[in-house]
């Protein structure tokens, strides 16, 4: 190895009594791809905000190319040749790809964009790492997948000779996943330096040279890709070894919930289901695969009580239901986990008491005559939180400062507070650490075992073939026959994952 | 230059930050007093002697405090729910209007049935003008704040209209004003032979009211959770579009009252110099206070004592009374600095 292209010493940060990192050191070098593994909440993020400028360390150094870099200071970052993938985008969707790369790199004073000379050279970069994408479509129009090609030649725009990555493959699907990967292969042939953060052990494995471990702010462990294993990572991230949740045998129950040939509205975006019909049992996992935008989101909306069916029927225990809304979803004992706990699934500026009771208030448990029962809202907040085991401050917090899996912890509790006898769980562990993630997982099995229907919605194959009784995949708004676990191999669910085969009922 | 993010904002910075905001309010007003060739530190005293320096003049602060906690509190409660009320000035002359209808004769009843059905009809007219605004949001995605700026000027134009048509005073000698209302629709004055009336009383009666609303209320978790994030409250199955409804009804109800405790309490009748901007004022005295009900009080006691300080000052020291303006909208900005350092620190860099 030569000389690092990037060296951080003893970095070490803190917000109050919270040691995010803890004197944490590591070397970059030229052609190499370096995984930040580590359970949210572990620092990875801190530590990559600090790199890049966003934070100023409490001591430490962070050196690029042999030079130290001034202490909070994106644009010396830039300079540098340090790009930043960030998990949630920067790009304005109203601008065309060409705008939104050239942006910030002329001069203000210039009074147009060269955008000739621009569009060669970022058709010339596409070409070059297979990043295809067109320069002249509006981002808004683009995938999840190619807007992240569209950061990726953002920084590669900027003469990026160090790549940070932070969650890239949250976001993607399988095929999108292959193809980043593909990308970095060809960039560190070139002679860029990454550094991936992530916190899935097959991504990992499968894309670095070398993983640092990180674990509640600490570098818990460095191994090099080649000589280590998915245990070893998993027990250094957590601390202890995972095991995959076993499944009891549970015979399925009485019919809980039936679509029956339902439609929704079509719109400008998402995809409308037609005729769908889904059935699903009490003490049964139905798992639905599928890569994200197949007419998932308007299933989910659809249980959730978000969306309402145009034609058709949704049947309730025998009983059809009339004037469908998320209240009557709740009132017909529909738990519901939605996809976007951020924006969909928790009111950040609101306490955590606060967002308990959401779906409950106008109870006669948290409210009398229009009078909220506070003492009784706090006392279910605690008792969620005690029963869930979450980590926060007090129920008077702020949701916004919890992690994503406290976050998923308090949105399991509200929803499982009365026992529903149908749960919808869509992506109920995406972004989760590998501890939350057996967590739900547990608590949905548990569910299951005491009688409950519940639809399980992932991209995580391994996940719906792991939990799922059944499993039906969905591609274009269809929905295949169902299969019994263990019925169709991971080969045969990505050929109905790709549409072949799922008729087009 | 740029701004980090604080941890956690201490209690004393919290507390310090609004006091520097005024200070640097006074420093800013005292070089326009400077530039008038006054003397800073006489000019602030005599503000402060017209607002607060004997019984009349700290009555005749509440008295103008009075319309400015009906509109600030109409505009807290919409903004709480992110509904952007611009309208207040319309809901006020709207409820000034039906207060002089019902109120000149109309009902021959004894004032402590007349009063309350004025204020109920008034408020019910306020909510009926936002809920216009408030069903072209919700049903066609219209801009609120568009539509009730603009009805502002619309409903000005119709109260001149009425008051140079069916509400034209006969022994008013051609003026554009109304009749007086009787004696039975009129508020009581606290003290006599002093401006303040009861007004006040119902004014602070309103507030605290409405800090029950917000705090205490299933309407007011909601009004705050649609405020916050109308898609998650919408998920947990708060029904958006009626919360917002709700909203517009109260904010412009409250509004209303306004126009009714000025026409009541104040003037006794209706002319299109009712209100000096008090439904825009109003938006200050919300903004200043935080959105708290409590608050806008405090707020709306403070902006209405540096407006008659500030006449009585101009009428000794002879600057110029638009003085008032400047403080209150510097104050505006100072604050809007200073909530941003209680929770950003900045960096030279």
């Amino acid at each position: 190895m030569s000389s690092p292209v990037l060296r951080l010493s003893g970095i070490t940060k803190r917000f109050g009594p919270l040691v995010a990192n803890d004197a944490i050191s590591f070397d970059l070098a030229r052609g190499e791809v370096v995984a930040l593994l580590g359970e949210n909440g572990a620092g990875k993020t801190t530590l990559m905000n600090i790199l890049f400028g966003h934070y100023v360390a409490d001591e430490g150094v962070v050196e690029a190319f042999g030079k130290a870099l001034p202490p909070g200071d994106p644009h010396a970052a830039l300079e540098a040749g340090i790009g930043m993938v960030h998990q949630h985008f920067t790009l304005a969707d109203n601008m065309t790809v060409l705008e939104n790369i050239a942006l910030g790199t002329q001069k203000l004073n210039a009074w147009r964009l060269d955008r000739t000379g621009a569009r060669e050279r970022i058709e010339k970069m596409s070409f070059d790492f297979g990043l295809a994408v067109d320069p002249m479509a509006t981002v808004g129009s683009l995938s999840v997948g190619e807007r992240q090609r569209v950061e990726i030649l953002k920084a590669l725009y900027r003469n990026a000779k160090i790549l940070i990555l932070d969650e890239p493959t949250a976001v993607l699907t399988p095929v999108e996943t292959d193809a980043l990967f593909a990308t970095l292969k060809l960039l560190v042939a070139q002679g860029l330096s990454i550094i991936f953060i992530s916190h899935k052990l097959n991504e990992v494995m499968a894309v670095s040279d070398r993983v640092l471990v990180l674990r509640s702010g600490k570098l818990s462990g460095e191994r090099v890709t080649a000589e280590t294993n998915r245990s070893e990572l998993a027990a250094l991230m957590v601390g202890q070894e995972v095991e995959p949740p076993p499944v009891p045998p549970v015979a399925p129950g009485e019919l809980q919930f039936v679509l029956n040939s339902v439609s929704t509205a079509r719109r400008a975006s998402g995809t409308a289901l037609d005729r769908t019909t889904l059935s699903l049992r009490g003490g049964e996992i139905t798992g639905l695969a599928g890569v994200s935008g197949n007419g998932q989101a308007t299933l989910a909306a659809l249980i959730a009580g978000t969306e309402v069916p145009t034609a058709g029927e949704i049947i309730i225990r025998g009983t059809a239901a009339r004037d469908w809304s998320p209240r009557a979803a709740l009132g017909a004992g529909i738990g519901r986990i939605p996809e976007d706990r951020h924006a969909v699934g928790t009111i950040g500026d609101m306490s955590v008491t606060e967002n308990v009771i959401a779906e409950r208030y106008r109870s006669p448990r948290f409210s009398r005559r229009g009078f909220l029962d506070w003492r009784a809202a706090r006392k279910f907040a605690e008792q969620v939180i005690a029963d869930y085991d979450v980590k926060c401050p007090s129920p008077e917090a702020r949701i916004r400062l919890l992690s994503g899996g406290n976050m998923q912890k308090l949105i399991l509790g509200r929803a499982f507070d009365e026992e529903p006898s149908v749960i919808l769980a869509n992506q109920p562990t995406r972004g989760l650490d590998v501890g939350a993630v057996s967590y739900v997982h547990r608590k949905l099995l548990e569910a299951r075992g005491r009688g409950a229907a519940i639809l399980l919605i992932s991209e995580d194959l391994e996940e719906i073939m792991a939990l799922s009784d059944r499993i039906i995949v969905m591609s274009k708004g269809h929905l295949s026959a169902a299969s019994a676990r263990g019925e169709r191999t991971i080969a045969q669910l990505g050929e109905l994952m790709a549409g072949h085969g799922v008729e087009a009922a | 230059m740029r701004l980090e993010p604080k941890t956690a904002p201490s209690l004393i910075v919290t507390l310090l930050y609004p006091v520097a905001a005024i200070l640097v309010t006074f420093a800013i007003t005292a070089l326009l007093v400077l530039a008038a060739g006054a003397s800073p530190f006489s000019v602030f005293f005599l503000v402060w002697k017209g607002a607060a320096g004997s019984q009349f003049a700290l009555l005749e602060t509440l008295t103008r405090a009075t319309p400015l906690i009906f509109t600030g509190l109409a505009v807290a409660v919409a903004f709480r729910a992110k509904l952007w009320n611009i309208g207040a000035e319309a809901q006020l002359y709207i409820g000034a209007v039906v207060t002089v209808v019902l109120g000149t004769g109309a009902l021959p009843l004894p004032s402590f049935i007349l009063i309350p059905v004025i204020m109920v009809a008034a408020m019910a007219a306020g909510a009926l003008l936002l809920l216009g605004p408030a069903i072209l949001k919700t049903r066609f995605g219209v801009d609120e704040v568009v539509t009730t700026l603009l009805l502002n000027f619309i409903v000005l134009l119709f109260v001149s209209m009425l008051l140079e048509g069916v509400l034209k005073d006969p022994m008013g000698m051609g003026w554009p004003q109304s009749s007086r209302v009787i004696a039975e629709a009129q508020l009581p004055r606290i003290v006599q032979g002093r401006r303040l009336h009861y007004g006040f009383v119902i004014a602070i009666v309103s507030a605290v009211i409405i800090w029950i609303i917000m705090k205490k209320t299933a309407l007011g978790y909601e009004m705050r959770a649609v405020g916050h994030n109308p898609q998650a409250a919408s998920f947990a199955g708060i029904p958006v579009n009626r919360v917002l409804m709700k909203t517009a009804l109260l904010s412009g109800g409250i509004a209303a009252l306004a126009g009714f405790s000025e026409v009541s309490g104040l003037k006794g009748n209706l002319t299109l110099d009712l209100s000096p901007g008090y439904g825009y004022t109003g938006i200050v005295v919300a903004m200043l206070a935080m959105l708290n009900p409590i608050g806008v009080v405090v707020s709306a006691i403070f902006v209405a004592g540096i407006f008659v300080g500030a006449d009585a000052m101009s009428r000794t020291a002879g600057v110029p009374s638009y003085i008032a303006d400047v403080m209150v909208a510097t104050s505006l900005l100072t604050m809007v600095v200073a909530l941003l350092f209680t929770r950003y620190r900045l960096r030279w860099k």
